[in-house]
């Protein structure tokens, strides 16, 4: 009986974490706003892009690290609304990425990449860090110890 | 001597820099001469009759880049004739991506019967005469008395999965506009594209 209710658990844990949600700059600009202290650490990443997919595992590493503390790590997918079935929940459910994960549901890239960052260029990956008193975004990669530090030395 | 050794790193470091940022809206372009799929070198200056060019990044493996491979076939259908022929540049490293080889580019092009020229660029090197970061990626050129004028660099619109209710076909634009004599009312724009496989090493 115990482990049939552990399955169960296990189960329902995993369905859960393999959800994508849909993501609206509005809704996100509105959690921000309402995290109190909360630190938000946002990647920009697809399915396609090798670089991004190679620095994913250092960002579950740094949710870990800090579940502790008032941090959040976001995973927001660019990928194609009409992949999100086929490639992006497969994906997150291969890579058992337990951060939570979106996907950009915004049309027009020429207005989503101004309003996320001036200077960006679209190019992926791009990391936000961001709370209610700063916002720092970087268009590059990030090594587990440059995120570490980043997330650190951010006033 | 040190200092003098670090001053020239510096000064090095900066002309490096330069280098790899490319051409801006207004930089007159250097003519280049690639092989294309047919093993013919194709250059700017055989097009005698063009009055522009529409240069494409773009590559084999790219989703984005695939998406918008009809919409470059037919801006070259359209605007061949008025004087703007697409001239495609695969501007990937086959070693780091061996789907992008030159082979695979031929099976491509003949798949997909392109109507335009489709360039190999070894080493990078009109990739970063041009300043070219990601695929798709469009430089727009008006042959002009000094040369031919970067006008536009950017997206092609702003729609890639054609599903925005408020498309801009930003090259299209830009093109009508120069082939009437202005310049184009939005000369640059930003996208979400892959990145440029770069040469190991």
């Amino acid at each position: 009986m115990r482990i049939f209710f552990i399955i169960c658990l296990s189960l329902i844990t995993y369905s859960v974490n393999a959800q994508v949600k849909l993501l609206k700059l509005d809704d996100l600009d509105k959690r921000i706003a309402n995290g109190k202290d909360t630190t938000y650490v946002i990647n920009f990443w697809a399915t396609w892009c090798s670089p991004c997919v190679a620095e994913l595992p250092n960002f579950e590493k740094l949710r870990l690290a800090n579940l502790k503390k008032p941090v959040k790590v976001l995973l927001v997918s660019l990928d194609f609304k009409s992949k999100l079935q086929k490639e992006v929940i497969p994906f997150v459910e291969k890579n058992k990425i337990n951060a939570e994960v979106f996907l950009l549901n915004e049309p027009d890239q020429q207005q989503y990449i101004e309003r996320i960052d001036k200077k960006w260029s679209g190019a992926i990956p791009a990391t936000l860090f961001v709370n209610k008193n700063t916002r720092r975004f970087y268009e590059k990669e990030f090594t587990e110890t440059e995120l570490k530090n980043t997330l650190l030395n951010l006033k | 001597m040190k200092t003098l050794i670090l001053m020239a790193f510096m000064l090095f470091s900066v002309v490096t820099f330069a280098q790899t940022e490319g051409y801006k809206v207004g930089d007159v372009v250097k003519d280049f001469s690639l092989k294309n799929v047919n093993n013919k070198n194709v250059s700017l200056a055989d097009y005698k009759d063009a009055k522009g060019y529409i240069v494409v990044f773009t590559c084999n493996t790219c989703p984005v880049a695939k998406a918008y491979q009809n919409r470059v076939a037919a801006l070259n259908a359209t605007y061949t004739v008025k004087g703007y022929p697409v001239i495609a540049i695969n501007p990937n490293d086959a070693e780091a991506v061996p789907d992008e080889s030159f082979e695979k580019m031929q099976a491509l092009a003949s798949e997909k019967k392109f109507n335009f020229p489709y360039l190999l660029d070894p080493d990078h090197v009109v990739t970063k005469q041009f300043g070219a970061t990601r695929t798709p990626h469009v430089f727009i050129l008006n042959k002009t008395d000094k040369g031919n004028v970067v006008e536009y660099i950017g997206a092609i619109d702003n729609d890639p999965e054609e599903a925005n209710n408020t498309k801009v076909d930003y090259v299209k634009n830009a093109v009508n506009e120069l082939s009437l004599g202005k310049k184009p009312v939005i000369s640059s724009t930003k996208a979400v594209g892959c990145s440029i496989k770069w040469k190991k090493g």
